[in-house]
């Protein structure tokens, strides 16, 4: 009698199952890796080049062509003209047809001809900052003005490429060593790391406050609930502008409130004032988003077995007892695992910063930083290189977290 | 400290602390007049009030009564909890005491409940502590979500002179009438904000259902099926989550400068559905998993092939995820404003959001820039408020997305 073997290997369903997993999720993947994948490629890459916005366009010549002078003085003119200051291109021609009702008076310089009614002519290469005239004396055998339309309405093709600083295969660290050697980053990143630990501990604290508050069952407790989420649920954009309006220095109520009250002599500029401006950022960002805490730690508070706290009673503990005792320590799971996220996504914030302040005030955080050194100094490589530092952060938090998740949450 | 005449007065008085700030911050908020919570004598008044509700029982009401009620008529001279200044109307007045010795009385009462004038036991005086606690954080809690949102909706319909006369005057004149939306009828009018509610809407409305197309065959998969991959799969999405738009924004940019794709709608409808399928892909295999698996292999015996099932029994059954799903991914979507924000130049294409933005100039004045920002919360408030409880589902199952 032979033994029996286990199947071994994957049955015919089991890999039919695996096909059918992989093309549902092809389009997804696809997707996200064309939109995720590749630009954080893209953006270590551009992170090594000295990449500006002014070179999104690639040096190409640009040509204006116009019909000129009148009678015998009548002339067909083009300008060519390197667009880029410093970079040559190479093989630039251009080619246009010339219009019915016209003739070339003269003979065409060296480097153009003609066949049938096509002009071609050969401008070689071009340094940075070039411009060429090119200037041929017409005939006239038809309206002029028409014809004037008629020139000036076709547009000539132009050929020639210059080196595209995008697809160069030259790298520097350039922009690395410039942002770690300026005093600033480091100032970003105390501003960066205060900003994320206060305002994660902050809404942290006052959403268990708030789910403290809301744990019990009364009359109008989904409204109140409903109102508790309202901070987050609001467009960012109206949230933002409200409190810079609140808290102008001329014309906002807070400051009128304080006056009245006597709490302050003279108006107080919240988000224009250097140690001040990082504070209020931090509270609007507590503000913001304690109603996200507040959601999950009173949804597991209401999961907690109620018969714990009825044998605590039987014990004789009191209210704080109960608290510090059996509460704390059954939402232990949840606050650490709010922590790391909302760290994470607190370090990544962007938004709020950015309309709050613009970053001045001494507010400027890694992911403004992003914003400032790309598109305010237009410096894109810069921006690249602080985006990759942001990754790298995010690539050692994420660590954490799964480590620390996986035994938390069992994902 | 456990006494009942210890208690009571401390207690007491820090409650009329808090309660002669509300007051006055309210009062101030409404009429724009000098009201003043003075810290000292609410202390005094305080522990004088707190100490009668311990020392005179219930059925000594209107012993207590009458002191809140002197507490309250203290405001009108110069030592009371409140001071009320001089050009308050008589009517503002007369609300304020009323407000006070009534709000201060039923708050005190129930606070001060069964605190007996002697040596407390320990429950006794931390369900006191609890109960003063809980006051204060519905008075606190209240205050600062409803400020913003009550400055927001009052500053849109000022005129611009009312504002820089008292910016603390929110006191709505009912006698301009129609007047009063004036800001919002010249937005709707001038700045073309009826073509931006319409983008926002569509933009929202189309990435809802592109990110169902990816997300639901998507968490299928990793919900159901066992394969190699599926793990790492999971957590890459997680991963992806946790990227920061302004990284991916740059890329983007240059990507779509280039390919003439920048400030036009196709852009941004597809750019938006792949910020928003990680979180519905993460929420519905969260749901599908706790689907039985039962119902399904029914359905499979019975000759349906997998994808009959997922259209017959799948997602019938998920029916109440996919609406928290649809809900958050409008909610996300519809407040996006950093893609709207770099993407979009041409104000005939904005969004609503990236409308808003616009407003924000020192030429144009603030209450138009709050008129928009209403405009822009009402819609979403109202799909909230309607639907609360598919969101706060939605909320808790998309966890971190912030």
């Amino acid at each position: 009698m032979s033994t029996a073997h286990p199947p071994s290997g994957s049955g015919a369903l089991a890999k039919r199952e695996a096909r059918l997993a992989w093309a549902l999720l092809a389009p997804t993947m696809i997707s996200i890796s064309l939109v995720v994948v590749l630009p954080l490629l893209a953006i270590i890459w551009i992170s090594f080049k000295p990449f500006t916005l002014t070179d999104l366009r690639p040096p190409a010549p640009i040509v204006r062509e116009s019909l000129r002078g009148e009678g015998d003085n009548l002339r067909l003119e083009y300008r060519v003209r390197n667009s880029s200051q410093e970079l040559a291109i190479t093989g630039v021609t251009l080619s246009d047809t010339l219009p019915l009702g016209l003739t070339l008076k003269e003979n065409l310089p060296d480097h153009c001809y003609l066949t049938n009614r096509n002009l071609i002519c050969d401008f070689g290469d071009m340094n940075g900052g070039d411009r060429e005239k090119l200037r041929l004396p017409v005939l006239a055998t038809s309206d002029e003005s028409a014809l004037e339309e008629l020139a000036e309405g076709s547009k000539p093709v132009m050929t020639g490429a210059g080196p595209s600083v995008l697809t160069s295969f030259e790298f520097s660290s350039e922009n690395f060593s410039r942002l770690f050697d300026s005093n600033e980053f480091w100032s970003v990143l105390w501003i960066t790391l205060f900003y994320t630990i206060f305002g994660t501990l902050g809404a942290l604290v006052m959403g268990l406050f708030a789910a403290l508050l809301l744990n019990k069952s009364f009359r109008g407790q989904g409204f109140i609930r409903g109102l508790y989420l309202f901070p987050y649920v609001a467009p960012v954009i109206a949230v933002a502008f409200t409190w810079v309006t609140l808290f102008d220095p001329f014309s906002g109520s807070a400051n009128a409130l304080l006056l009245q009250m006597g709490l302050s002599q003279s108006p107080i500029n919240f988000f224009g004032e250097r140690p001040l401006a990082l504070i209020m950022v931090t509270v609007f960002e507590i503000w913001r988003y304690f109603p996200l805490s507040f959601l999950f730690i009173l949804a597991r508070m209401q999961s907690i077995d109620t018969s714990m706290y009825e044998a605590a009673d039987m014990d004789g503990a009191s209210p704080f007892q109960k608290f510090w005792l059996l509460s704390i320590p059954q939402l232990l799971g949840i606050l650490s695992v709010l922590f790391l996220l909302r760290f994470i996504w607190t370090f990544n914030k962007f938004d709020d910063i950015f309309l709050l302040t613009g970053g001045n005030a001494g507010t400027r955080t890694l992911t403004v930083n992003v914003y400032e050194q790309a598109f305010a100094i237009s410096n894109i490589g810069a921006g690249a290189a602080v985006a990759v530092v942001i990754l790298l952060c995010l690539l050692l938090f994420s660590f954490v977290f799964f480590r620390f998740i996986s035994r938390e949450e069992g994902l | 400290m456990r006494n009942g005449y210890v208690t009571g007065p401390i207690l007491g008085a820090l409650w009329l602390v808090v309660i002669a700030s509300t007051l006055a911050v309210t009062m101030s908020f409404a009429t724009g007049a000098l009201f003043r919570p003075q810290v000292l004598f609410s202390l005094i008044w305080g522990a004088l009030i707190g100490f009668s509700y311990v020392r005179f029982p219930v059925q000594n009401g209107l012993i207590r009564l009458a002191l809140s009620a002197a507490g309250a008529l203290a405001c009108l001279t110069e030592v009371g909890p409140v001071l009320i200044g001089p050009e308050v109307t008589l009517t503002s007045r007369l609300i304020t005491l009323v407000a006070f010795a009534a709000i201060l009385h039923l708050s005190l009462q129930a606070i001060l409940f069964d605190v007996p004038y002697a040596t407390l036991t320990r429950h006794e005086f931390e369900a006191a502590v609890i109960r003063f606690c809980t006051g204060f954080g519905y008075i606190f809690f209240t205050a600062i979500v409803v400020i913003p949102f009550y400055v927001m909706v009052m500053t849109s319909l000022k005129s611009q002179q009312e504002l820089l006369q008292n910016p603390l005057d929110f006191s709505i004149e009912l006698s301009r009438g129609w007047d009063l939306f004036r800001s919002y009828t010249e937005l709707f009018s001038d700045f073309n904000f009826g073509g931006y509610l319409w983008t926002s809407f569509y933009i929202s409305v189309l990435t809802v259902f592109i990110t169902l197309l990816f997300s639901v065959p998507g968490a299928y998969a990793v919900a159901r099926f066992r394969f190699r991959g599926q793990k790492a799969f999971s957590r890459s999405i997680l991963l992806i989550y946790m990227v920061p738009m302004i990284v991916l924004a740059l890329p983007i940019y240059i990507a779509f400068s280039m390919t003439g794709l920048r400030n036009s709608i196709l852009g941004i409808v597809i750019i938006y559905p792949v910020t928003t399928v990680p979180v519905a892909l993460y929420m519905l295999q969260g749901y599908f998993r706790g689907l039985p698996t039962e119902v399904e292999e029914a359905g499979l015996m019975d000759g349906l092939s997998r994808l009959s099932v997922i259209w017959k029994i799948t997602l019938p059954l998920s029916l109440p995820a996919l609406a928290s799903v649809s809900l958050y991914v409008f909610m996300i979507a519809w407040n996006e404003f950093l893609l709207a924000f770099m993407l979009l130049d041409d104000p005939s294409k904005f969004t609503l959001t990236r409308g808003v933005s616009m407003l924000n100039s020192s030429e144009i004045p603030r209450q138009h820039l709050m008129a928009g920002a209403v405009i822009a919360t009402v819609p979403i408030m109202a799909l909230f408020l309607g639907l609360e409880r598919f969101m706060t589902k939605g909320l808790t199952a998309g966890s971190v997305k912030g």
